[in-house]
């Protein structure tokens, strides 16, 4: 069978895998009024549908959104392999450097900012993600340094948040 | 009458210097900054939402607001003197406005433009006063059944209305449903998808969320593409304004686009998009075979530049009188009102009169602002226009860094945002639409909690929601809408609406 749109049927596939992830969640929370209550536990499927409708619990509604995504996502790669599409719908190319330098340096900026300090760890981050682009240059790392300062009086002033500005060995 | 009054009270809260200075910052950042390549309207209130924590929630919406219309004043403008379309009523506007330029009357079209907008943007705030009152008295009669069918045709009117396959769309919108999930659930308290993270305790924030897949992964998806030169049309030289036979032109056209936009932008899945398009067929079709249209002719810059204008401010009327977002900038809105502990809906309007009021009033003070410095601010805008996104695109990480951070002083919300920019990017790569997860993932609370409360009303009966003849015919109009996104016209007109530059 040949995939005719690579992107709907991968995209397919991340929504079934999503919906049965956030299934199995959710089966471990409560659907409702459990069956050793006063009530007889029903006995047909659409009898505890309605017995779990008048008091749904936490599980209830992600379960059934659940069902839904990944029945969507069947649908979707079903018909990404009996649709046409021009070109096949190729994903293109992976443009991995942004990507891995961007998340990277973002992941890192929280970890950083109480050990570095906002005067190294923004000025870094600016360099460091210069670096999905064109690289560093020293206006670059001229902007982070405004930058850094600029952030400081945002958080600190603005926002009253605890944030250090000099790294650990100059406090 | 009580409309006078309340704009009496509206105008008082706006008239006062914070006040007015955020609206003019939200106005600035609209037109200079959400205009700018790999930034739009959505992601530059996102990077802004963090202010909605220090601010009070009338100077934070009145600032998310002036972002809104701001943005149709410059990607107007920018659509007339770039080469590259770089906002969404951009495309319609581009080409009549471009020759205009290029025959030398750059004045005119910039004029016209900027005049249509202006005009569209204060009877657009009137509509809102005017509709608010109305439209909150029918809220009123909506018990959770209805709102729950009201929310929903909200959900399915955005995602039909996203390009690209419609089903992916309404997926995308679950999705959004789900990350809405995680945290405690509001009625039992039970922590659900926490993963054992306290920090997931409130749920994962609407800021986390919009920063790394609307801000920080378009970012990444701009980088991956090549560098696409933007060329800016030469610097006008004439220093002329619209003759008199282009004002008599223009009016009749900006009174068309005002009136198709308004319409379009209220609602759900309409926007400035949709409408400066739909205005520019309009005045295709009138100008008719011939004559200068797609040529330089000023209809085809004044009824777009009007529409667009007239739907960015229609599309508060749903957001203020339901609390529907009609798109993922409305949500986002929505989000700040909810981040400031409002609940948006028929209620607003009676229990927090200043904001409302002064909201509205509050708009057509900037579009009187913008109407002013929109022209003088062409030398600055072809100066911003020729950094290349390369440039910017730390400086934009680092905002959604700082703005995450600003939020509770976590590193692990920061984390959570590099998380998203990955999900973002993937998102980008398979072709899915972040506006319906947006908006699903703002909503999702609220659809929960109101299904909720309908089924204990009806002691888990699922017919009230179709029993009850309201809630019935919104879900009859929602499934219109998924019938008719689905036709071949509308699919074709859709896929040519949203061609990428």
């Amino acid at each position: 069978m040949k995939v005719k749109s690579e992107r709907d049927f991968w995209s397919g596939v991340v929504f079934v895998a999503t919906g049965v992830g956030f299934a199995i969640g959710a089966s471990g929370y409560g659907m409702g009024p459990a069956c050793e209550s006063a009530d007889p536990c029903a006995a047909s499927l659409q009898a505890r549908f309605a017995q779990l409708s008048m008091h749904p619990g936490p599980g209830f509604l992600p379960l059934g959104m659940a069902i839904l995504l990944a029945l969507l996502g069947v649908v979707v790669v079903f018909k990404s392999l009996t649709i046409e599409s021009p070109g096949d719908d190729r994903l293109g190319a992976i443009a991995w450097r942004p990507l891995v330098v961007l998340v990277c340096t973002v992941a890192a900026f929280g970890p950083a900012l109480e050990p570095l300090g906002l005067l190294l760890t923004v000025p870094a981050f600016v360099v460091l993600a210069s670096f999905a682009g064109t690289g560093p240059s020293w206006q670059v790392v001229g902007m982070g340094v405004v930058l850094s300062a600029a952030s400081w009086a945002v958080l600190v002033r603005g926002f009253g948040l605890a944030t250090p500005l000099l790294p650990w060995f100059a406090r | 009458m009580e409309l006078f009054d309340n704009l009496a009270l509206g105008f008082a809260v706006a008239f006062t210097v914070p006040n007015l200075l955020f609206a003019l910052l939200g106005c600035l950042i609209g037109t200079l900054i959400a205009v700018l390549p790999g930034i739009g309207p959505v992601a530059a209130v996102a990077m802004l939402l963090p202010a909605t924590y220090a601010l009070d929630a009338t100077p934070a919406l009145i600032m998310l607001a002036g972002i809104c219309y701001g943005a149709q004043y410059g990607s107007t403008t920018t659509a007339i003197l770039a080469d590259v379309a770089s906002g969404p009523a951009a495309v319609a506007m581009a080409t009549d406005g471009r020759q205009m330029v290029r025959q030398g009357r750059a004045g005119a079209a910039l004029a016209v433009a900027v005049l249509g907008v202006f005009a569209a943007g204060c009877v657009g705030t009137l509509a809102i006063a005017v509709l608010a009152a109305p439209l909150t008295e029918i809220a009123f009669r909506f018990g959770p059944a209805e709102y729950f069918s009201l929310l929903l045709l909200g959900l399915v009117g955005a995602a039909s209305a996203a390009p690209g396959s419609r089903t992916k769309a309404i997926a995308m919108a679950v999705v959004g449903l789900l990350l809405a999930q995680v945290g405690a659930d509001p009625l039992s308290g039970a922590m659900r998808y926490g993963f054992g993270f306290a920090q997931l305790e409130g749920g994962i924030g609407v800021v986390v969320v919009a920063m790394g897949i609307v801000v920080v992964a378009e970012v990444i998806a701009r980088l991956g593409r090549p560098a696409s030169s933007r060329e800016l049309l030469p610097r006008p030289v004439e220093r002329s304004g619209p003759t008199r036979d282009d004002m008599r032109q223009a009016w009749p056209a900006v009174v068309r686009g005002t009136s198709l936009g308004a319409i379009v932008g209220a609602v759900p899945g309409g926007g400035a998009l949709l409408a400066s398009l739909a205005a520019y067929s309009v005045e295709r079709r009138l100008a008719g075979a011939g004559g200068r249209f797609g040529r330089g002719d000023v209809r085809g810059v004044a009824g777009p530049a009007s529409a667009g204008s007239a739907s960015a401010h229609t599309s508060f009327v749903p957001m203020l009188a339901f609390g529907i977002p009609v798109h993922a900038v409305m949500a986002l809105l929505i989000g700040a009102m909810l981040i400031k502990g409002i609940e948006p809906g028929p209620q607003v309007m009676a229990s927090d009169p200043q904001l409302f009021w002064g909201l509205i009033a509050s708009m057509w003070i900037g579009n009187a602002l913008l109407a002013v410095v929109e022209l003088p601010l062409v030398g600055i805008r072809r100066r911003l226009l020729s950094v290349p996104h390369r440039a910017l695109a730390p400086v934009v990480a680092l905002i959604a860094c700082v703005g995450v951070y600003s939020l509770r002083g976590s590193a692990f919300d920061v984390g959570m945002t590099a998380l998203f920019a990955l999900v973002g990017y993937a998102m980008h790569k398979l072709s899915c639409e972040p506006a319906p997860l947006l908006i699903g993932f703002i909503l999702g609370p609220a659809m929960e909690g109101n299904l909720r409360q309908a089924l204990l009303l009806s002691h888990g009966d699922w017919g009230i929601f179709v029993d009850r003849t309201l809630s019935a015919g919104l879900l009859v109009l929602s499934a219109l809408i998924v019938v008719i996104a689905s036709l071949p016209a509308a699919r074709r007109r859709r896929e040519d609406a949203f061609v990428e530059d």
